[in-house]
C-alpha cells in the first residue's frame, strides 16, 4: 500500500525578552539555580502576575511576520496540573482566545519549489522551571531560573507531508523569529523546541490517521530523524496489521528511536479556565500598526529581491535570505563592492569554507563585511587576481589586516601582491621561461595543434610563480599563446 | 482610650492627651487580658509594635505626623507580612514567614499606622463563621456563645471588643459586612480592584478585596484612603484617583434615593433583623431620603454562581500549597505522589477541601460549559440588574445577613453555612462597594444594615452611613467584656 505522511508542529520559541512573562526577574541563561527567580516565579502566597509589554511585542511582531490575523483582544488562562517545577500548580497560558490568530509561512523544498504551510495560531504562555534528578543524591533539586521565561507557542495546521517539509518549516520559523529579533533561536539552549504530530494513512484518503505526539524535539535534524522513525514504526505497525494508539512519544537521539511517554488515557485533564489575576490584552489598531511599521524585511522578500532586483539564481537567494545574519553580512558587502554575483560567491565560497572549518558563526566572522567587500574591489579592478585574493582573505581572517575596513589594500600592498599587467614586464617574464625550459618547448613544437592547448598548461605555471602569482593569468595565457605558437 | 474611634484617637495623640506608647500599651494589655476567651489573634505583634509606637511618637514630637501616625491596628492574617507569621488560619501555613509585605500592610506603615497583630480568620477565608480556622473558632464579643461571623472573624471581634480601633478585612463573598455585622461594627468592602490584592493571599481572585472594619464609617474614609490605589504589582487594580473620602462626610441627605431590592427582604429573613433594618431606613426617610422598592431578579441565582466561580478560582490559586516549596510537609514522603496527597490532606481542613474538590469538578472536562461558563454568564446578569437598579436609585439598602450572630457549632450543614452570605455575595460577583453599619440588636445580638453603591460610590457610601451614625448611637454601644471575660 502506499502511505501518506501527515505532520503538525507545535514549535516553542523562548521569546528574547529582558525580563520574565509576568516578573521582573531577568531570563539571562547559565545563572546559579534559582538566582533568577523572585516571588513571582516561586509562587509565593500572595504575588500577583504583571504582563511583560515586550512579549506582547514580540508576540504580535511574530504574528505580522506571518500574515496572520492580530485579534483585538487575548485572554490568558489557566493550565492546571502538579508538577515539582511548576510553582503555582499552573501554567498561564493562552487557550480559548490566542495573541496571533491564522496565519501562514512559506516553506522551500528541495526541489526548488515552495509550499505554504498554514499557522493555526500562537499563543504566548509561561516556561516552567527544571527538575535536576541527577544532583542531589536520592533526591530532586528544583531550578526555578526558567520559570516565568516567556514561549511563543506557534501551533501549525497538518500540513507537511514528509520529514522533509517538517523540517523546512521548522527552519522558516526560526529564519523568521531570528530576523525579527524575537528570539535568538539558539536550539541547543532550548530557545527553540517542537512538538511534533505525526499520523500517516494510506494515499488518496481523506480522513486522517491516528496520530502520535512526540515532545520536546530540539534540532532540525532530530526533528526529520524522529519523523523519518516514525512514520516506519507506524506503517510498519499498521501493515502487520496493528493499529496506532494516540499517545505522547520522546525521541531519544541516541537510539534514534521514539519511545512511548504515556497514552491518551493517561493525559490529563488541564482544566483551562481565564486566569482572574490577569485582564484581557487589547490591541488597538494603532499599536498593531506601530508595530507593523517597524518589521524588518523578512527572509521571503529578501530572497524575493535578491532573485529580482540582484539577479542572483534562486539557490544562491535562498541561501543568503536563510538567516539574517548572514543576510546582513551579505548585503553589506555588496553595497561596498557592487557586484552581488561576486559578493554571493565569496560569502558562500570562501567565507562559509573558513567560516565551517572552525565552526564560527557568521557573526563572529574575523573578516567584516566591509573587509570582505574593500578585497573584492580589488578583484573587480584588476589589482589582484583570484589567486592572490584567496591570499589576501588568508591574511585577513588571521587578522593581518590591522582592522581597518579597507585592509586588503595594505595587505596586497605588504605582500606585493597587485597583479602585474605590464605585457613588457610579462614578456620578459614568458621570454626567460621559454629559453629556460628548451625540452618542453620542443615537445610542444611536435604535439599535434589540438593537444597544446593543454600542454601551455606548464609555461602559464611557471610564469605565475616566476611573477610570485602576481601577473595577469589572462594576458599571460594569450601571449604565451601567441609566443609559442610563433615558434612552430 | 480603647472606646474611643480611630478618629478620636488620632485627636488625642494630635493633642498630646497621650502618646502613642502609652495607647498601644493599653490595648495589648486589653488582648492579654480578653483575647485568651475571644481568640480573635492568631499573632500578636507586642514588640514590634511598641517599637513602632516609639517611632510614631518621635515623629510626632518632629511634627512630622500625619492623620494616621501613631494608630494600632490588626491585620487579617490573610496580609503577608515580612517575618511574621502569615497563616492565613490554615495548618498549612503554619510555618509560613513570608519575605514581603503585602501593598496594604506597605501603604498603612507608610502612613505611621503599627499593627498590633494577625488577625484569626477560617481558613484561606472560606466560612461565615470563622469556626474553619486551624487555631480554632473566634468567639462573638458579644456573647461568646455566638460566632463572630467570617471569614474575617477575628478582625470583627477584635475591634468590637476594643482590642483595636480598627482592622483590615477581606471580603470574598460578605467576610467584612458579615461579621461587621455579626459584631456590630462598621466594615466596608471596597469596589473590585479599588484596594490592591497584592501579598493578599488569593482565594477567589475576581472576587477578593480587602477593605476596612472599624467603629465608624468616618474611620473607615480615613483608612480607605490610606490603602486604595493603584498598584502596579496587580494589574487588576484600577489605574483611578483616590479621593479624600472624609471630605464629603458631612453632606446632607435630602433629596437621596433609596432602593430597598424585595429579594432582600423575602423568606429566610428573621423578623427582628427585618424591624431593625426597616426602622434603620426609617431613619434615613427622616434625614430627606425617599425609599422606593426595587427588583434585582437574578439575586436567587448568586450562592449558586458563587460556588461554582469561587471554588473554581480556590481550586487553581491554593494548588501552589503543594509540600514542594513552603509551608507544611508531609513526614517521610514515599514518592511525589504522597507528598502531594498527604501533605495537602494533613495540611487543609475540611471546608478548603470540599471547596477544593467542587472546583475541580466544576473546572473538569466536560463540566466546564456546564457550570464554570454558565455561572459566569449569570454573573453577567446579576452585575446588570445592580446596574439597571443605580439607574433609578443612589444606593440600595438591605440586611447584611438574614440572621443576627447565630451560635457556635450551630450550623452544621455547609449549605446552610453558604446561605448565610445570601445578602452579600451578589455584590462580589458585580464588583460594586457594600457597606455594612450597625442598625440595632435582635436578641441582645447586633444587626448590620447594608448599604450599596455602583462602582467606586465608596465616598457615597461612607456619607450615606455617616449620616446615619450621626443620627443614631447603635455604633456607639460596647459589648461588656469585663462580666464575660473575668
Amino acid at each position: 500500500m502506499q502511505w501518506e505522511t501527515v505532520i503538525g508542529l507545535e514549535v516553542h520559541v523562548q521569546l528574547a525578552t529582558r525580563s520574565k512573562i509576568f516578573s521582573g526577574a531577568s531570563t539571562a541563561f547559565g545563572a546559579e539555580p534559582n538566582t533568577q527567580a523572585c516571588a513571582v516565579d516561586l509562587g509565593l502566597p500572595g504575588v500577583l502576575p504583571v504582563l511583560n509589554e515586550q512579549a506582547v511585542a514580540m508576540a504580535v511582531q511574530f504574528g505580522l511576520g506571518i500574515h496572520a490575523e492580530i485579534p483585538e483582544v487575548s485572554v490568558f488562562d489557566r493550565k492546571n496540573y502538579f508538577y515539582p517545577d511548576l510553582p503555582k500548580g499552573y501554567q498561564t497560558s493562552q487557550m480559548y482566545e490566542p495573541i496571533v490568530g491564522p496565519g501562514e509561512v512559506e516553506i522551500l523544498l528541495d526541489d526548488g519549489e515552495s509550499k505554504r504551510i498554514r499557522v493555526h495560531h500562537a499563543h504566548l504562555e509561561e516556561d516552567a522551571g527544571k527538575s535536576l534528578h541527577e544532583d542531589f543524591h536520592g533526591m530532586t533539586g528544583i531550578d526555578l531560573n526558567r520559570a516565568g521565561t516567556p514561549l511563543l507557542e506557534i501551533v501549525s495546521e497538518p500540513d507537511m507531508r514528509s520529514a522533509k517539509e517538517a523540517a523546512a518549516y521548522l527552519k522558516a520559523i526560526h529564519s523568521i523569529v531570528t530576523y525579527l529579533g524575537i528570539s535568538d533561536g539558539n536550539m541547543a539552549e532550548g530557545s527553540m523546541r517542537c512538538d511534533v504530530n505525526v499520523s500517516v494513512r494510506p494515499k488518496g484518503q481523506e480522513a486522517f490517521g491516528t496520530r502520535a505526539e512526540i515532545k520536546n524535539v530540539n534540532s532540525f535534524r532530530f526533528v526529520e530523524r524522529a519523523i523519518e522513525f516514525e512514520v516506519e514504526r507506524q506503517i510498519e505497525l499498521l501493515e502487520d496489521g496493528g493499529t496506532v494508539v494516540q499517545e505522547t512519544r520522546l525521541y531519544d537521539p541516541e537510539a534514534d528511536e521514539t519511545r512511548s511517554m504515556r497514552t491518551k488515557e493517561e493525559a490529563n485533564d488541564y482544566r483551562y479556565f481565564p486566569c482572574p489575576d490577569l485582564l484581557p490584552v487589547v490591541l488597538d489598531q494603532a499599536y498593531v500598526d506601530h508595530l507593523r511599521g517597524q518589521l524588518p524585511e523578512l527572509p521571503a522578500a529578501k530572497r524575493e529581491r535578491f532573485q529580482g532586483e540582484l539577479g542572483l539564481s534562486a539557490y544562491d537567494a535562498g541561501v543568503l535570505s536563510a538567516s539574517r545574519a548572514m543576510a546582513e553580512y551579505f548585503e553589506r558587502v555588496h553595497a561596498v563592492c557592487g557586484d552581488a554575483k561576486q559578493a554571493a560567491n565569496w560569502v558562500q565560497g570562501e567565507l562559509s569554507g573558513a567560516l565551517n572549518r572552525e565552526g564560527l558563526a557568521i557573526v563572529d566572522s574575523p573578516v567584516s563585511a566591509d573587509q570582505l567587500g574593500g578585497l573584492i574591489v580589488r578583484v573587480l579592478d584588476d589589482t589582484i587576481n583570484g589567486k592572490a585574493a584567496k591570499q589576501v582573505f588568508q591574511a585577513l581572517w588571521h587578522g593581518e589586516g590591522g582592522g581597518e575596513n579597507n585592509s586588503a589594500d595594505a595587505i596586497i600592498e605588504a605582500k606585493g601582491l597587485k597583479q602585474v599587467t605590464d605585457t613588457g614586464a610579462i614578456e620578459a617574464m614568458i621570454d626567460q621561461v621559454i629559453a629556460d625550459s628548451p625540452a618542453q618547448v620542443a615537445q610542444y613544437r611536435d604535439a599535434e595543434p589540438d593537444k597544446r592547448g593543454k600542454m601551455i598548461g606548464y609555461f602559464v605555471g611557471q610564469v605565475m610563480k616566476a611573477s610570485r602569482g602576481t601577473a595577469n593569468p589572462q594576458q599571460v595565457n594569450a601571449l604565451l599563446k601567441e609566443k609559442l605558437d610563433a615558434l612552430c | 482610650m480603647h472606646d474611643q474611634t480611630l478618629t478620636g484617637l488620632a485627636a488625642a495623640l494630635a493633642a498630646g492627651e497621650f502618646s502613642s506608647r502609652e495607647l498601644t500599651e493599653h490595648l495589648l494589655a486589653r488582648i492579654e487580658r480578653h483575647d485568651g476567651a475571644l481568640n480573635s489573634f492568631i499573632t500578636v505583634t507586642g514588640d514590634a509594635a511598641l517599637e513602632a509606637a516609639d517611632r510614631a511618637d518621635a515623629a510626632r514630637a518632629l511634627g512630622e505626623a500625619g492623620p494616621l501616625t501613631g494608630l494600632p491596628l490588626a491585620l487579617k492574617d490573610i496580609f503577608c507580612t515580612r517575618g511574621v507569621k502569615t497563616s492565613c488560619g490554615s495548618k498549612m501555613l503554619d510555618n509560613f514567614d513570608a519575605p514581603y509585605d503585602a501593598t496594604v500592610v506597605e501603604k498603612l506603615a507608610a502612613a505611621g499606622t503599627l499593627s498590633l497583630g494577625k488577625t484569626n480568620m477560617d481558613e484561606f477565608a472560606m466560612g461565615s463563621s470563622n469556626e474553619n480556622s486551624f487555631y480554632g473558632a473566634v468567639k462573638n464579643p458579644w456573647d461568646l456563645g455566638a460566632v463572630p461571623g467570617g471569614s474575617s472573624g477575628g478582625s470583627a471581634a477584635a475591634v468590637a471588643a476594643g482590642l483595636v480601633p480598627a482592622a483590615l478585612g477581606t471580603d470574598t463573598g460578605g467576610s467584612i459586612r458579615q461579621p461587621a455585622a455579626f459584631c456590630g461594627i462598621t466594615g466596608l468592602k471596597p469596589t473590585y480592584g479599588r484596594v490592591s490584592r497584592y501579598g493578599m493571599i488569593a482565594y477567589a481572585s475576581s472576587l477578593d478585596q480587602a477593605g476596612p472594619m472599624a467603629r465608624t464609617a468616618e474611620d473607615c474614609a480615613h483608612l480607605l484612603g490610606a490603602i486604595a490605589g493603584h498598584d502596579l504589582r496587580d494589574s487588576t487594580s484600577v489605574a483611578r484617583g483616590v479621593p479624600d473620602y472624609t471630605e464629603g462626610l458631612d453632606a446632607p441627605l435630602s433629596g437621596l434615593k433609596i432602593g430597598l431590592p424585595k429579594e432582600y427582604f423575602g423568606d429566610g429573613l428573621s423578623a427582628e433583623v427585618e424591624s431593625a433594618v426597616r426602622e434603620a431606613i426609617a431613619v434615613y426617610e427622616s434625614l430627606g431620603a425617599t425609599v422606593r422598592e426595587v427588583s434585582l431578579p437574578h439575586t436567587h441565582y448568586a450562592i449558586p454562581a458563587y460556588y461554582v466561580i469561587a471554588p473554581a478560582e480556590a481550586s487553581s490559586n491554593l494548588s501552589r500549597f503543594d509540600g514542594v516549596r513552603f509551608g507544611h510537609r508531609c513526614e517521610n514522603p514515599t514518592d511525589l505522589i504522597d507528598l502531594y496527597k498527604r501533605s495537602r490532606g494533613e495540611g487543609f481542613g475540611e471546608e478548603v477541601k470540599r471547596r477544593i474538590l467542587i472546583g475541580t469538578h466544576t473546572l473538569s472536562e466536560g463540566f466546564f460549559d456546564a457550570y464554570y461558563k454558565q455561572a459566569q454568564k449569570v454573573r453577567r446578569l446579576i452585575r446588570q440588574d445592580f446596574l439597571d437598579a443605580f439607574e433609578e436609585v443612589d444606593v440600595l439598602m438591605g440586611p447584611a445577613s438574614p440572621t443576627p450572630a447565630f451560635d457556635l457549632g450551630a450550623n452544621k450543614d455547609p449549605v446552610s453555612m453558604y446561605l448565610q452570605d445570601i445578602y452579600t455575595i451578589a455584590v462580589n460577583l458585580a464588583g460594586i462597594p457594600g457597606i455594612s453599619v450597625p442598625a440595632g440588636f435582635a436578641g441582645g445580638r447586633p444587626v448590620g444594615l447594608q448599604i450599596l453603591g455602583t462602582h467606586f460610590a465608596e465616598a457615597q457610601l461612607l456619607n450615606v452611613a455617616h449620616q446615619f451614625q450621626q443620627a443614631t448611637d447603635w455604633h456607639l454601644r460596647r459589648p461588656d467584656l469585663a462580666e464575660e471575660t473575668a
